[in-house]
């Protein structure tokens, strides 16, 4: 009787977990699905060629967002990406242990600090005086989110390299350093790189900094002193806008970001997927 | 020292120093940049400590436990937005915790490594979508679903109960809770199941070998091991959604009252930033908005810490009594 019972409970739960895993995996397929079906009805050639209109007028695009995403994410590439990679580099082969674990600590403490209260910092940092928005404001917003992730997969793929590598190097004669840039990093460059993509990935779909320190825009804006229209804030923008042919311009953003933003999720582990087999081959 | 550097000849002393040179280059420049990510996170703080310098000079303490939010005469208590975002994270974690622990469970323990691999791989990629995303989805699929069936639902059969009361807006606490525990999972996910993989293989096969149902051995004696870790995910998670802006604040109806029913609009910390920020009317407010971002700022540190220790302390010698 006790066996049946027990058998019946190990049956039921092993049920339910799998239900659970698969009711949550599900939810980026719904997520997918309700978002293509949308969106599809939504993009057309306008989008990525014309201005947004508007509200009550028909038509138009988000050509000006899309290219203000691309330069505030390539400026936040361009800070973040050389600060955490040379950050990691310092605490996975030059640094104590001590001032390591403080650096680390640091990198982890700003990658939790709310992306919100990040946009605040910028604000005060920039904003403030320079007497508007811009889009330096919102790439240095964003080139905060980049550097802790790009510091820890920094730091992480070169502790992974094995040491017999930089031994022959040192053995060879070369120097710390020589050893480091020349064999050291060029064995982690995978890992390093998947990482870097991850995080640029992550950012360019962060709204909440881009709130007040690039703003947004109905036009194009010359250089990075302007404010400067992004999908992210588009998006926000026009769904809790009241107008209907905003919205659909919201799925349409929606649509382009979510792809560009899981293209460079899925190239970035399947590269990943690649180096570590081919590592161990 | 001085006596060392002389017994040492001239000429190999200069030799060492240029073949160093590279390398004390090589560690200035790194050190440099590592320093500045340091300072810049101090920077961070400091400014945010200054800057919301007129509020806590005002308010002081009653900044967190009154209500009043009254931006034309400069009267500023948080506790509605503290109330709300504690309120809707928590009843994130409660619808998530279980499906998200019952998950990794089934990753770790019981699925065939490919599927198991598929799922984490969705699962992942879950993590990458932008709150921005999750926002746009709740407002058009989640909150009219809520409005015309779950909550009038919930009200005829709960509404005897305070937290169920009120007409059904669609948008509101519950609705971005449930948001909050969409983007919660892949957290509690992918962290407790790096947990749940750690526990020893012996730990299983005692317990298989005494003669454990599959479910008994995963029950009491894996999760266990691993529960450290699972809680661990879940303070990270938290610190996640206590910080989280975008989607909420495009469901949670966005009204600074607090209210026992769990159906009415709200407002969080995050969201009031996002909102007021660029309009806000005088220095007080600007400086009552950046407290709320220091106090947010706070919280979310002291759960981030605690949520890297216990994993620390996980993977370090695992939770054996």
């Amino acid at each position: 009787m006790l066996i049946l019972w027990r058998k019946t409970v190990n049956g039921v739960m092993l049920t339910l977990t799998g239900i659970c895993a698969f009711v949550t995996a599900s939810a980026l397929f719904l997520i997918l699905g309700y978002l293509v079906w949308n969106g599809g009805k939504s993009l057309d050639w306008n989008f990525f060629t014309k201005l947004p209109l508007s509200p009550g007028e028909l038509g138009g695009g988000m050509a000006n967002a899309i290219i203000g995403s691309a330069k505030i994410v390539a400026l936040a590439a361009l800070i973040g990406v050389p600060v955490g990679f040379l950050s990691g580099v310092y605490i996975a082969e030059f640094s104590g242990k001590a001032m390591a674990n403080v650096i680390r600590y640091t990198a982890d403490l700003l990658n939790g600090v709310p992306s919100i209260v990040i946009g605040i910092f910028a604000w005060t940092l920039l904003v403030v005086p320079m007497h508007h928005f811009s889009a330096w404001a919102g790439g240095f917003a964003l080139s905060l989110m980049v550097i802790p992730v790009t510091l820890r997969a920094t730091e992480q793929f070169l502790g992974q390299v094995p040491l017999a590598l930089r031994e022959g190097a040192l053995a060879l004669g070369a120097s710390k350093w020589r050893s480091v840039a020349t064999v050291v990093i060029p064995a982690a460059r995978t890992g390093i790189m998947t990482g870097i993509i991850l995080g640029v990935a992550r950012v360019s779909g962060e709204t909440a900094p881009l709130l007040f320190t690039a703003l947004n825009n109905q036009y194009w804006s010359k250089g990075f002193g302007e404010p400067t229209a992004s999908l992210p804030v588009m998006i926000y923008t026009h769904a809790i806008s009241p107008y209907e042919d905003w919205h659909r311009q919201a799925w349409a953003a929606g649509l382009v970001l979510l792809g560009l933003v899981l293209v460079a999720n899925i190239a970035a582990r399947m590269v990943l997927a690649k180096g570590a087999a081919s590592q161990r081959g | 020292m001085a006596t060392a550097a002389q017994s040492v000849p001239g000429r190999a002393r200069t030799f060492l120093k240029n073949v160093r040179a590279g390398d004390e280059i090589a560690y200035l420049i790194t050190f440099v940049f590592a320093a500045s990510v340091v300072l810049i996170t101090a920077i961070l703080v400091f400014e945010l400590w200054v800057k919301s310098g007129a509020s806590i000079h005002k308010f002081g303490f009653n900044f967190l436990h009154t209500s009043t939010w009254d931006p034309v005469n400069d009267e500023f208590g948080a506790l509605p937005f503290v109330y709300g975002t504690i309120i809707t994270s928590i009843l994130g974690l409660l619808l998530s915790v279980p499906l998200g622990v019952g998950a990794a469970i089934f990753l770790s323990e019981l699925a065939p490594p490919k599927l198991s691999n598929a799922l984490t791989f969705l699962v992942e990629l879950l993590a990458a979508v932008p709150s921005v995303i999750f926002g746009l989805l709740a407002i058009f699929a989640l909150v009219p679903l809520m409005r015309s069936f779950v909550q009038p639902w919930l009200i005829s059969a709960f509404g005897w109960s305070p937290f169920f009361k009120g007409p059904p807006y669609g948008f509101g606490v519950l609705t971005a809770s449930m948001v909050l525990a969409i983007m919660m999972f892949p957290y509690i996910i992918s962290i407790s199941r790096e947990a749940l993989i750690q526990v020893p293989r012996e730990q299983r096969e005692a317990a298989l070998a005494l003669g454990a149902t599959r479910w008994e051995a995963t029950w009491d004696a894996v999760v266990p091991f691993a529960r450290l870790g699972i809680v661990g995910s879940v303070f990270l998670s938290l610190a996640r959604a206590l910080g989280e802006t975008m989607a909420v604040t495009m469901v949670i109806g966005n009204d600074p009252k607090i209210n026992a029913s769990i159906l009415a609009p709200g407002y969080t910390i995050a969201s009031v930033i996002a909102n007021e920020f660029t309009e806000a009317t005088g220095d007080m407010h600007l400086s009552a908005l950046i407290e709320l971002g220091l106090v947010l700022f706070l919280i979310t540190i002291i759960l981030n810490g605690l949520g890297q220790l216990l994993l620390m302390l996980t993977t370090r010698q695992g939770t054996a009594r």
